[in-house]
């Protein structure tokens, strides 16, 4: 896909960032198409959360290009950034729900504080997004902390998608979650995502999920892309990164920096 | 020798950078006061937090500091056969030093460690960030309530330390020393000046808006997890305690200096 073209909703160029020395982007190039669902792999502490970090303005890059619907967005302001974070939602790898707040007023958040909605309102909205993933309105006043690791997620992801955004991005949606809850949250995503036309960026290890949720999968190694195509053709890619981590083998191009004792 | 200069300076340009990042911080922050929106409800929490939960602790500190205070100033001033004094040192001292003393440092400790592990704890678990994925500015959000009610609530807690500790004084004045009740209320009203609980109470401003600042400024940038927001806890009490003491001499100078 071309920098023109008129359906790319995100487009990453030559992106670098590092920290202290250690350089963990190193000349990032991708693209993500209006409703298309991409999904980053990679094994830990690669930089797909630092990748997606930069594209939310969390982490300011040293060089390279993020455009969001073809507007540069590297250099945005304070009130610009705050504009284009409307048009995006995200889930957090720990989903990130804020401990001094209901259910509910986690899930309007965005609602209230982000478009000024009146309470009540965002409260109707929320009691609708919580029943989109599953949770029913005596939820809605228990606090964060009282919910399981899947509710969390869950609730996280109604957070995530109560504003209809037109961006969302997942980070490690299923980490930590047993297979059935996993594929609960896999479900959810893909129903959210294809329902409502949303364009989707997730980044995670979990194989599983990656080829249920994915409609491109690209691979991040050493801060690069090493391989990008459609998830049908993921077992086929001739890449010997890729072939690595997808069957999960120790031995391969990849090393892990394991310290000797 | 070139060694240790080397240590020196970086310990230095560590604490210029320090300096500069907290600078920048509250000045990014009180920016955000200037335009809408304006989390009033976050501030009204903030309030009853560091003022209606603190008055326990600050009550109790008030009126022992004042006992102790008429006690130890009669055990002195008898050497003197000045015990008459007894009041208005008990009244001076205070409204002018520990009623704002005594409580910024007891707030310091309560509300600046809690600030700093509740907002510690949110930077590591990317509470934070979240606040940023979904159009809301932290330091607004977060920061700017804690810093107008340690500035608004402050001062009242002091105004209430004041008065608990000059009647703690009282207390010990007219029940353990025998001073009659009259002449020791009049002695109290004697010497006390406006200017005595004024300065007192702008200490209190000041010191309000330090502890806010320093809990919330290490916890902001609280880094690695449980032991991160530990530290930061400590950075914030062991900071807004020194930085009250350094304070208190300076507005003592400016007020009383000439």
């Amino acid at each position: 896909m071309s920098d023109t073209d008129a359906t790319l909703k995100i487009s990453v160029r030559e992106l670098r960032k590092s920290f202290g020395r250690k350089r963990v982007l190193d000349g990032v190039n991708i693209d993500c198409a209006s409703g298309e669902s991409l999904v980053i792999i990679g094994g830990s502490g690669t930089g797909k959360s630092v990748l997606v970090k930069c594209i939310l303005g969390l982490f300011h890059p040293e060089a390279g290009s993020i455009r969001i619907d073809g507007v540069e967005t590297t250099g945005l302001r304070h009130a610009a950034r705050e504009r284009l974070l409307q048009k995006i939602g995200m889930l957090f790898q720990g989903s990130a729900l804020f401990d001094s707040l209901s259910v509910w007023e986690n899930v309007a958040f965005g609602l209230i504080q982000g478009r000024g909605m009146e309470r009540p309102a965002a409260r109707e909205i929320a009691l609708v997004k919580l029943a989109a993933v599953g949770l029913g309105p005596e939820v809605s006043l228990l606090r964060p902390a009282e919910l399981s690791g899947g509710m969390q997620k869950r609730v996280a992801l109604a957070r995530a998608i109560a504003t209809e955004p037109e961006i969302i991005f997942f980070d490690e949606p299923t980490t930590g979650l047993d297979p059935i809850m996993a594929d609960v949250i896999n479900d959810l995503i893909v129903k959210c995502v294809r329902e409502v036309g949303t364009t989707a960026v997730s980044i995670t290890h979990d194989m599983v999920s990656a080829r249920k949720i994915a409609d491109r999968i690209a691979m991040l190694h050493q801060g690069r892309i090493v391989w990008c195509g459609p998830t049908a053709e993921i077992d086929d890619s001739g890449n010997p990164y890729v072939d690595q981590f997808i069957n999960g083998r120790a031995e391969g191009p990849i090393r892990m920096e394991i310290r000797a004792a | 020798m070139l060694r240790f200069l080397a240590a020196v300076g970086a310990v230095l340009l560590g604490f210029l950078a320090g300096t500069g990042r907290l600078v920048i911080f509250a000045g990014l922050t009180l920016s955000t006061a200037l335009t809408p929106p304006f989390y009033l409800r976050a501030i009204l929490r903030e309030i009853i937090n560091i003022g209606y939960f603190s008055l326990p602790v600050v009550g109790l500190t008030a009126i022992f500091t004042g006992m102790v205070l008429a006690l130890q100033s009669h055990t002195g001033f008898s050497r003197f056969a000045a015990e008459g004094a007894v009041a208005t040192v008990v009244v001076l001292s205070v409204t002018r030093e520990l009623g704002p003393v005594i409580t910024g440092l007891m707030v310091a400790g309560r509300v600046g460690a809690a600030m700093a592990a509740e907002i510690g704890t949110m930077r590591v678990t990317d509470q934070i960030d979240a606040l940023t994925t979904l159009s809301t500015d932290p330091l607004r959000y977060l920061v700017l309530p804690r810093l107008a009610a340690g500035l608004i609530t402050l001062p009242m807690l002091v105004l209430v330390a004041d008065i608990i500790g000059v009647f703690g004084g009282y207390l010990v004045g007219v029940y353990r020393l025998g001073f009659n009740p009259e002449a020791y209320l009049n002695r109290t009203h004697q010497y006390l000046e406006t200017i005595d609980v004024v300065s007192g109470l702008v200490k209190a401003a000041v010191f309000g808006f330090i502890i806010a600042l320093m809990g919330c400024y290490h916890g902001y940038y609280s880094r690695g997890g449980a032991q991160g927001v530990g530290q930061a806890t400590t950075y914030a009490v062991v900071s807004a305690s020194v930085l009250i003491l350094v304070f208190n001499y300076v507005i003592t100078a400016v007020f009383f200096g000439r």
